[in-house]
């Protein structure tokens, strides 16, 4: 590659960071050239994310040494690395939602004056949309954007700022299929005009599709690194596990149950200020069956969700398990019918962060291990089953930490672990699979499909298509709190879905 | 109800609405950076005692109002440092600062209680020049008087239309966005807190400079937290804080006018209208009210490793 001929742009070396219990960097050395399209790839809690943010400042390394431009520099706050044109989006999105496209941008202009001419910036906002066709209208509130419009919103800010070197954290995560293919083509323009990329990601398919060179973490260290043109799928995974994958999802064919295990009719919520209302879906879900929801979030995957386990109140219709009128009982009740439920953000929406990991596992069915009328706890049973359940995911962890010291991959195990602890009769999973490395996302998906071949409905709620065009045996597509359409995985592909999340008007067809 | 009566509403609202105005400011700048000071009444209380006596001793006003602008800016820099230094809860350390402010202020107040100042003079606003000397007296103003509507709309012009006003909102919004962005959340935390004071202290210096003219223990009655309330009330928007004030004060003018009338109902349920009012709103408010507030407001910024 003519790369190797250049001067690095930056190059880090023995970076060492260290958390409570984790040695999250532990030695790495890495050099990124101008012109290039760097992916970091590894499992989670490889260290990528951790690494990333030492380069942007936003952490400080225990040791270790970063040259940029030729430079050697000591970065001790995002205002150092943005001094260096070093430019980061964020695994979570950073925008501020109360507040316009263009304050945000404005916010990290590198050289915005006191008094600030907001004609001016808009005009720079367009002028650099156009370049690299992210157009956006800068007098929006970002709360009123989709997903896709804020992650153009997060480049075009980058790119204002003067960023040479753009750090993306999982940027396809929550895109639709078109929205990956519009990015991927944005990053490959920003390469020809000499801008180093750095893409943290675990999806192998990203990296072969648009990446130059890859650099593989594994528990904290560089397992290798190769160049795109000669890595292949094997090899990757190799370096990121260290071993071969066994991927085995078996699916039983199973004969139609008669009655619906969840059965919604005309089901309608009202939706309060940014929530979306549910407007009449009509869902039934079988014994035995995965129901796939695709959609872009924020199009009623919450509601849906909350409305099922009686958090949110229901407005109009009915909802009935096995034939019994559930419509307005409370979450308990529904707990106890035999209702597992891992919510979108496992953080703030299944655990109590302050609690114990067991304390957290015990905290959703508390009658089941409460002794002597409720006085005392039975904490050996709860040990027993967390042990049990763990065990089968092959998840491992202290039970004495707080939950919010656990990682975003770590929490949703823990959840997953508990949810499916017990046989449950109703599965309901919103992106059971997100922020969860390859492995664990396998073994999510085999116990997901372990819990419908015996006889449990399974209602499963992703962005990620080839996870639902894989796992389910139906599909629904929620577009603004509608039904938008309903297929067999094999009736369809991932473009006319990918339409249908985004409300395009493609060929609307809807097969029952 | 004569003209005059009712004028004499209208000139009392302006003369008590003036320091609740000031105040409202002064929290909407604090909490826009996410921090509630619960302790405003305290500050309050500090910033008015220690205006006054330096009135009393130096015979200047105007030092006076000076005083109690610092007195509430350092006040409030304490409150800083216990939240955002030492990362203390923010409801704890603000009835921490209120208490401190009752008694801090009685012990700076005690040896000027009662003595004579030179309050603000105050000057005839332009126009109605012709009327009779007993309606004229009622528009007599001081500056600060004059002041506060040009100050609201800087606030606001500060807020929402320089760099510092973006990057405060910012921390408030969201403060690890504002550090990637370069930012110091903590020193612009500490900034908004020192201009929060430096307003409430204002307000304050009105209060028992120029008003009352006069200094007693608890003589804020309430007005920390109703300026806090009224916070809420105007949204977290400096402008409709005028709203706000307005219905409040006037709703205290006016049940003082019943009182004085001679209506046959009790003072104190009379006394009560201002605040069932105020919590009326607050209640119809109330619905909508997560979509305006700073998204953090009242967490401990934590900082990263």
């Amino acid at each position: 590659m003519e790369q190797s001929s250049q001067q690095p742009l930056v190059s880090l070396r023995g970076i060492m960071k260290a958390f409570p219990g984790v040695l999250a960097n532990n030695n790495i050395d890495l050099d990124i050239f101008p012109g290039e399209i760097h992916a970091l790839l590894g499992e989670n809690g490889a260290g990528k994310s951790t690494l990333m943010k030492i380069l942007y400042g936003f952490y400080r390394a225990d040791d270790g040494r970063i040259w940029v431009d030729g430079k050697e520099t000591r970065i001790k706050s995002p205002a150092d690395a943005r001094q260096l044109n070093i430019g980061m989006v964020f695994q979570v999105l950073n925008l501020i939602p109360a507040m316009s496209v263009l304050e945000n941008i404005a916010l990290f202009l590198k050289d915005l004056p006191g008094l600030y001419n907001p004609a001016q910036i808009r005009k720079r906002i367009f002028e650099q949309s156009r370049l690299y066709g992210l157009e956006v209208n800068p007098d929006d509130m970002v709360a009123h954007l989709s997903i896709g419009v804020q992650q153009k919103v997060e480049i075009l800010k980058l790119l204002l700022s003067d960023a040479k070197i753009l750090i993306l954290d999982e940027p396809t995560r929550v895109l639709a299929p078109h929205e990956v293919e519009s990015l991927f083509e944005v990053l490959r323009k920003l390469r020809q005009n000499g801008y180093a990329i750095i893409l943290i990601t675990h999806k192998l398919k990203e990296v072969m599709e648009c990446t130059d060179r890859i650099t593989v973490l594994r528990a904290g260290r560089v397992a290798g690194t190769i160049l795109c043109s000669e890595a292949n799928h094997e090899k990757l995974v190799q370096l990121m596990f260290d071993k071969q994958l066994t991927a085995q999802i078996e699916r039983e064919d199973l004969p139609r149950a008669l009655d619906p295990v969840l059965e919604l009719v005309s089901f309608s919520t009202h939706g309060e200020g940014t929530e979306v209302s549910l407007k009449n879906i009509a869902l039934k879900i079988f014994p035995g069956e995965i129901v796939g929801v695709a959609g872009v979030s924020g199009n009623g995957q919450k509601e849906l969700c909350d409305a099922i386990l009686g958090i949110e109140k229901v407005a109009g219709g009915r909802k009935l398990l096995k034939a019994q009128d559930f419509t307005h009982s409370t979450t308990r009740k529904m707990r106890d019918f035999g209702l597992g439920f891992v919510p979108e953000n496992p953080l703030t929406m299944a655990t109590v962060p302050f609690m114990s990991v067991l304390e957290n596992m015990a905290v959703t069915r508390t009658a089941d291990y409460s002794r002597h009328g409720g006085l005392t706890m039975d904490w050996k049973l709860v040990q027993e089953d967390a042990r049990q359940s763990l065990e089968k995911f092959g998840f491992t962890f202290s039970y004495y930490l707080p939950a919010k010291s656990l990682s975003g991959g770590n929490l949703q195990r823990l959840i997953i672990a508990r949810e499916m602890m017990k046989d449950s009769q109703l599965i309901v999973a919103s992106y059971l699979t997100r922020g969860l490395d390859v492995q664990s996302t396998l073994v999510a998906r085999q116990e997901l499909m372990r819990a419908r071949n015996e006889g449990a409905g399974v209602l499963l709620i992703s962005e990620d298509l080839e996870e639902l065009f894989s796992l389910c045996d139906r599909l629904i597509v929620l577009y603004e709190g509608r039904i938008a359409g309903e297929f067999k995985p094999s009736e369809t592909d991932y473009y006319q879905i990918g339409y249908l999340m985004t409300g395009s008007q493609g060929n609307h067809v809807t097969t029952h | 109800m004569s003209l005059l009566a009712l004028l004499g509403v209208l000139s009392s609202t302006i003369f008590s609405g003036t320091s609740l105005l000031y105040a409202t400011l002064g929290e909407v700048v604090t909490e826009r950076s996410g921090t509630v000071n619960l302790g405003l009444e305290g500050v309050l209380l500090i910033s008015a005692a220690t205006g006054y006596g330096v009135t009393v001793s130096t015979g200047n006003p105007f030092l006076g109002v000076l005083a109690a602008m610092l007195a509430g800016g350092l006040s409030n820099l304490v409150f800083g440092y216990l939240v955002i230094t030492r990362k203390a809860n923010q409801l704890a350390s603000g009835l921490a600062v209120l208490f401190f402010g009752y008694g801090l202020s009685a012990l700076i107040g005690k040896p000027f209680v009662g003595k004579l100042i030179n309050s603000l003079p105050r000057y005839m606003i332009p126009g109605p020049g012709e009327l009779p000397l007993r309606y004229t007296s009622l528009f007599k103003f001081d500056f600060l008087i004059y002041l506060v509507i040009p100050m609201t709309f800087f606030i606001w012009w500060l807020l929402y239309r320089t760099r510092w006003g973006l990057g405060l909102r910012a921390v408030g919004e969201n403060a690890e966005t504002a550090y990637a962005s370069g930012r110091n959340p903590g020193m612009i935390k500490f900034q908004a807190l020192f201009v929060g004071g430096l307003l409430a202290g204002l307000g304050a210096a009105h209060l028992s400079i120029a008003f009352t003219m006069n200094w007693a223990e608890y003589m804020t009655g309430g007005r920390g937290f109703i300026a806090i309330a009224l916070v809420i009330f105007s949204k977290w928007h400096p402008i409709r804080a005028i709203a706000g004030v307005l219905v409040f004060s006037g709703a205290v003018a006016f049940q003082l006018l019943l009182q004085v009338s001679g209506v046959n109902v009790s003072p104190f349920l009379l006394d009560m209208i201002p605040f069932i009012l105020t919590l009326t709103v607050l209640l119809i408010w109330g619905g909508t009210r997560k979509h305006s507030a700073p998204a953090t407001l009242g967490r401990v910024y934590q900082g990263t490793e």
